[in-house]
């Protein structure tokens, strides 16, 4: 019996070459896309340098100390105030601190504390699927369905129509604490099982082990986590609008009254349009005013975000967990 | 039975403690499945009159808050529902290609030193909040953008998409998609790169290896690896998108139609924005019926990002 060798087929690799003109199409397809995908990053540089560019030349404009240590009380259409000013925007920064704070208050030990039940205690159990399944959920809650949610609460619970910080904070908490679970629970992973089974092996206490070991391993990267948290829930609008409404005085009260953010703020400056200036206005008057204090406080926001974002990025990286040991 | 009761205390008062804590993290579990429940509760209790109320004032209400275009809970918000998905849908359209791009350009293209820096600036592009989108979106992006629609129009106007005449501020349904479009170009592609970057390397250079191109390769080795990670980033963008209110807004000037010429003015409101625009008015009954416009939305994102999890849950398992 001949062996297969002797007679195989005879393949005529040249059927197989490529031809010129293929290779030439597919390196032209090759560099068409090389092409496509960078101009995909350029394209995507153009609005970030363009809104980053004019908030600045245009904000910095009316961004004066006395429009940072003044409110809006006693300001007329486009007329100067008596300080020399045009309104400013302090309210909106107690406001923004003030309710920012209230949802820290709120979602920070809801959310680490379940961070630690699903990491530490439920293993995976049915409860936990449930748990990490509404997390997901939750963050993508639209943000004006939690602020209805804080309105429709309150005025069910407080009494009709209640709209002040605190409902903006529980709004705020809402939308932060997805934020809050998920980073700290990556967090909470990442600690090494050596630390927990030698403290165990030490007599140390569930509890101990996990509040005096776990989480202080995991603390940079939960406060760098809750900063950036921060740093998306500060810029949030249509909740506030809707249950902390706006107001030109200063509002230091979380819990009763009004509170102005320092978004609805740009929103409110912005939907007002041009400002009247009729015949018997003051010769300072301003038409354009009210963009003006937009741009300037929108200015003011993306850098208090772009600060916060850059504190929470140096916060990881300088207390990183075992990149330096 | 301890020789010394002084430390069958302590023993006792760690265990204590200990139970204490364990309550407390459960608890903290549960108020998160507690909120969610909440959230759905309240809205429905807050929409309930929209449904169960005093017909007359019902219909009034709807016939106030749409500008009489509308009579009944559907026709109010059958055109909104059609609104917000079409300008998300749009965003989605116009976005993704390019956060795929991105995606690819970041961990295929770009030297290494260069995509952390890339990958943070696509994070200043998340972290810029949506007020300030929209301020941008409305006064230097509309005023801009009306000569390209105008073009647009004119060469591409046989297509009843681009027809004019065109809206003049370009205050339309094209320029908020192109908005939102950017607003949600971040969170694709940070998705998306994640997923791309775990493509496995072997079958990358066995690509190579076999004369490949680096398209090539990408198409082979990465882009099948990645798709079901790519579908459900696209569908948290789209998420984002249909919940998105400030921009729209600001910038869009609503209308009340089933109406897809996309350059014309006033055609579509979508439903997170006609909340936000009608709300300081609203009274009682129309607050009823703007949170159960929002009870809508609340399901529309919730299936949506149902499913973008869906996907990705299987895709791990």
């Amino acid at each position: 019996m001949a062996s297969r060798t002797d007679r195989g087929p005879v393949i005529d690799f040249d059927r197989f070459r490529p031809t010129r003109s293929s290779i030439r199409a597919r390196k032209r397809k090759d560099r068409l896309m090389t092409v496509l995908i960078g101009l995909s990053f350029l394209v995507a540089l153009i609005p970030l340098v363009s809104v980053l560019w004019v908030s600045l030349s245009k904000g910095v404009q009316r961004l004066t100390p006395d429009f940072l240590t003044h409110n809006m009380s006693g300001v007329v259409g486009g007329n100067p105030t008596p300080t020399g000013g045009y309104g400013g925007i302090l309210h909106a920064v107690i406001g923004t601190l003030e309710i920012t704070f209230g949802s820290m208050v709120i979602s920070i030990p809801v959310g680490v504390m379940s961070a630690v039940y699903l990491v530490e205690y439920a293993h995976g159990g049915r409860l936990a699927k449930a748990i990490s399944l509404m997390v997901d959920v939750m963050s993508g809650i639209p943000s004006i369905v939690a602020g209805l949610f804080a309105f429709s609460m309150f005025a069910l619970v407080v009494g009709p129509g209640t709209v002040n910080g605190l409902a903006g904070s529980v709004a705020l908490s809402l939308l932060m604490l997805p934020t809050v679970v998920k980073t700290s629970e990556d967090m909470l992973a990442v600690v090494p099982n050596d630390l927990r089974e030698a403290a165990y092996a030490l007599g140390v206490t569930k509890q101990r082990t996990i509040t005096s070991i776990v989480l202080r391993t995991a603390l940079p990267g939960i406060v760098s986590g809750t900063i950036l948290a921060v740093a998306r829930v500060i810029g949030e609008t249509a909740p506030l609008l809707i249950a902390s409404g706006f107001i030109a005085t200063t509002n230091p009260n979380l819990f009763s009254g009004r509170m102005t953010t320092l978004p609805v703020f740009v929103y409110n400056e912005y939907s007002q349009g041009l400002a009247v200036c009729g015949p018997g206005a003051d010769p300072g008057c301003l038409t354009d005013i009210h963009m003006q204090r937009a741009w300037a406080a929108a200015l003011v926001l993306i850098l208090i975000v772009l600060l916060l974002n850059l504190l929470g990025r140096l916060v990881s990286r300088i207390f990183a967990v075992g990149r330096t040991r | 039975m301890s020789e010394k009761p002084n430390e069958t205390a302590t023993l006792n008062k760690a265990k204590r403690v200990d139970r204490i804590f364990k309550a407390c993290a459960t608890g903290a579990g549960i108020l998160i499945l507690l909120a969610l429940a909440a959230v759905t509760l309240f809205l429905i209790l807050r929409a309930f009159p929209a449904f169960t109320g005093d017909a007359d004032s019902r219909t009034h209400a709807i016939i106030s808050l749409s500008g009489g275009r509308a009579s009944s809970f559907l026709g109010y918000v059958g055109p909104l529902v059609f609104g917000t998905i079409l300008i998300a849908g749009l965003a989605l359209l116009l976005a993704f290609p390019v956060s795929l791009g991105i995606a690819l350009f970041i961990g295929y293209y770009a030297p290494i030193r260069l995509s952390t820096l890339l990958s943070t600036v696509i994070d200043l592009l998340a972290a810029v909040p949506s007020v300030i989108y929209g301020l941008w979106g409305a006064l230097v992006l509309v005023p801009n953008i009306t000569g390209f629609w105008r073009w647009l129009s004119v060469h591409l106007g046989w297509i009843p998409i681009f027809s004019g005449p065109v809206a003049a501020p370009a205050r339309s349904v094209a320029t908020v998609a192109l908005v939102l479009a950017v607003m949600i170009l971040p969170i694709i592609t940070s998705v998306t790169r994640d997923i791309l970057i775990q493509a496995p390397r072997l079958q990358q250079e066995a690509a190579l290896a076999l004369g490949a191109t680096k398209w090539e390769m990408i198409r082979l080795a990465v882009l099948p690896f990645g798709r079901s990670g790519i579908i459900s980033a696209s569908m948290l963008g789209l998420g984002r998108a249909l919940g998105e209110t400030m921009a729209v807004l600001m910038i869009l000037s609503p209308g009340f139609s089933y109406s897809l010429r996309l350059l014309q003015a006033s055609k579509s409101q979508t439903i997170a924005a006609n909340i936000a625009a009608q709300f300081p008015e609203a009274d009682s009954q129309g607050v009823a019926l703007l949170v159960a416009t929002g009870l809508v939305l609340f399901i529309i994102t919730f299936i949506v990002n149902y499913l973008a999890r869906r996907i990705t849950a299987k895709a791990g398992a």
